[in-house]
């Protein structure tokens, strides 16, 4: 048929009463799915009677290539799995690492990472928050929050020379000391940063437009997020406090106050308001981490694990046999496995390790918060209409190269 | 009988005591639990887990291949209970030859997508699975990319000569 005919006979089928069932194809370009998502879509007239994520448009076999790379190598691949929270892979991957190693981190380089991680945390929020409200129509938003995320690259371009693939959390503690200067910037941007929040609040929260978009649109029962694999500020919006910085705290998360926002309704909006607060609170930590840095080493004592530093390489014998060997051989986990979850900006990240005790992981698997929570997609936006397809998509807030990995 | 490992494991004691032919083994190694489970009663096992040890999370599903040791896949469950904040790895052990397990989708949700993964990149069927589909490689791909006899470079096409 031809275009014409296809569209007289809709308008005869409407004549009569008919609705016509259409498959829309949405994605695997679609701008609000942040990546490449491909969804199919089943629809009668503005409903959406089934919907079916394709997904493997970004799988480029980051754990098949773990097997072939040796243990510090690695690291540089889970930048790129999640690459709006690399810190946080980067942690997921040396604790793991580190158990089976049994290594013993100095308080310094914990501080460090927390310390980093919720940089990252706010960077990965601040993302998040100006592509979402985007989506939804407020241009506003996205300026004000990369003008954030600018300044916030350039902390960690300072730590590690990066701007995104910052490979900065190692096995064993840091890559490098931190820089003599790091304080100024980190507490320039954590004094401006709540009124920053301020801003975006003042810009969103009494938006008519995006309160009718949001409030009531997405919801989803708490059993049944849980039943699904879902982690992160989807679950602590459904009305369950489950933060695994303070159920099962790592890196001395213990040693620090801080809240962990709940919200009852289980909508778009809550997730918005727990995602917003947790940037304030996140802001917090950095503050206590600055305040109270402990002095010491960046690295484990562990030469047979960690390079040694340069000057004693050139000075001493030891330092440069060991270097030599990690560098030529790879250095040498017992065998073991070990799995240690970490909370990312985005929910529940763990590593399952094998080791065969050899220098190349038998096998890396990345439990990633996107791939559980992407599950979650058919239940919310079967039944639902097509126009709040885009609002539901954004608050679950996915990365699809964590996804596909 | 419980091996001298798992004695003091209440898990594994409940295990033991819901169903003696289940388990298979285990050990606590760095801190974590896991358990070997015969694969015939991998979803007895996982109910039980849910239903009265409070386990109300399957975190995740995966597989690693030992190839060329039979038996040479292990499928692996990370559950989790919230309330007792508790974590637990559970084991089946597949021959390369019977790569075939029952579906968890029957007790957790989450499960569905997890065993398409394992099922696309390694090749273990599971059973009752409700849309067993590749997840990852493109439907017409040939082969389990993370099985160990799979080559990291140079699958059917070779660039060398170009």
């Amino acid at each position: 048929m031809s275009e014409l005919d296809l569209q007289s006979a809709s308008v005869e089928a409407e004549r009569h009463g008919e609705t016509r069932r259409m498959t829309l194809n949405m994605g695997p370009q679609h701008p609000s799915t942040h990546g490449v998502l491909r969804i199919l879509l089943e629809l009668e007239g503005e409903v959406i009677l089934k919907a079916q994520p394709v997904l493997g448009y970004l799988h480029t076999g980051i754990e098949k290539q773990c097997e072939a790379l040796n243990w510090n190598q690695v690291t540089t691949l889970t930048d790129r799995a999640d690459y709006l929270a690399n810190l946080s892979n980067n942690l997921a991957y040396a604790l793991a690492v580190e158990r089976l190693l049994q290594l013993e981190i100095p308080p310094k380089a914990q501080w460090m990472r927390v310390l980093l991680c919720e940089l990252t945390r706010i960077n990965s929020h601040v993302v998040w928050l100006g592509t979402h409200a985007m989506d939804l129509g407020a241009m506003t938003v996205f300026f004000y929050c990369f003008r954030e995320r600018e300044e916030l690259l350039k902390i960690f371009e300072k730590f590690s020379g990066q701007r995104l693939m910052t490979s900065y959390i190692r096995i064993g503690g840091l890559a490098l000391e931190p820089p003599r200067d790091w304080r100024e910037p980190v507490e320039n941007f954590i004094k401006g940063f709540p009124a920053k929040v301020d801003e975006y609040e003042a810009l969103l929260n009494a938006n008519p437009i995006f309160l009718k978009r949001t409030q009531g649109v997405g919801t989803l029962a708490l059993d049944r997020l849980l039943d699904l694999g879902v982690t992160g500020p989807m679950i602590r919006a459904a009305g369950l406090g489950w933060d695994i910085r303070k159920a099962e705290p790592y890196s001395s998360y213990d040693k620090f106050d801080f809240k962990v926002p709940v919200y009852q309704e289980s909508d778009v909006f809550s997730r918005y308001r727990v995602r917003m607060e947790e940037m304030r609170e996140s802001a917090k930590i950095v503050q206590q981490a600055m305040d109270g840095m402990p002095e010491g080493p960046h690295m484990a004592d562990a030469p047979h694990v960690v390079y040694p530093e340069r000057e004693k390489m050139k000075t001493q014998m030891e330092a440069l046999i060991y270097h030599f060997k990690i560098v030529t051989e790879g250095m040498r986990v017992p065998v073991g496995e070990a799995c240690v979850p970490v909370e990312s900006p985005r929910g529940e990240i763990a590593y399952h390790v094998v080791s065969d005790g050899t220098a190349k992981p038998h096998r890396v698997f990345m439990r990633t918060p996107s791939f559980g929570n992407l599950q979650s997609l058919t239940p919310l936006f079967e039944g639902r209409l097509i126009a709040d397809t885009i609002a539901a998509l954004g608050s679950m807030d996915f990365v699809l190269g964590d996804v596909d990995r | 009988m419980l091996p001298e490992t798992l004695s003091e494991e209440p898990l594994a004691q409940a295990i033991e005591a819901h169903n003696a032919a289940a388990l298979r083994g285990g050990l606590r190694a760095v801190g974590e639990l896991s358990l070997e489970i015969d694969p015939a009663h991998i979803v007895d096992v996982l109910r039980m887990m849910k239903q009265q040890e409070q386990f109300n999370r399957l975190s995740s599903v995966t597989a690693v291949d030992w190839y060329p040791v039979e038996p040479r896949f292990e499928v692996v469950y990370y559950l989790h209970s919230l309330p007792r904040n508790l974590r637990l790895r559970l084991k089946c052990r597949l021959r390369g030859d019977a790569a075939e397990i029952d579906s968890a989708t029957a007790v957790w949700d989450a499960a569905n997508w997890y065993e398409r993964e394992v099922f696309d990149l390694f090749g273990i069927q599971f059973r009752n699975h409700p849309d067993l589909r590749r997840i990852m490689m493109p439907d017409d791909w040939e082969g389990h990319p993370l099985r160990r006899d799979f080559p990291v470079h140079g699958h059917k096409y070779s660039y060398q000569n170009e």
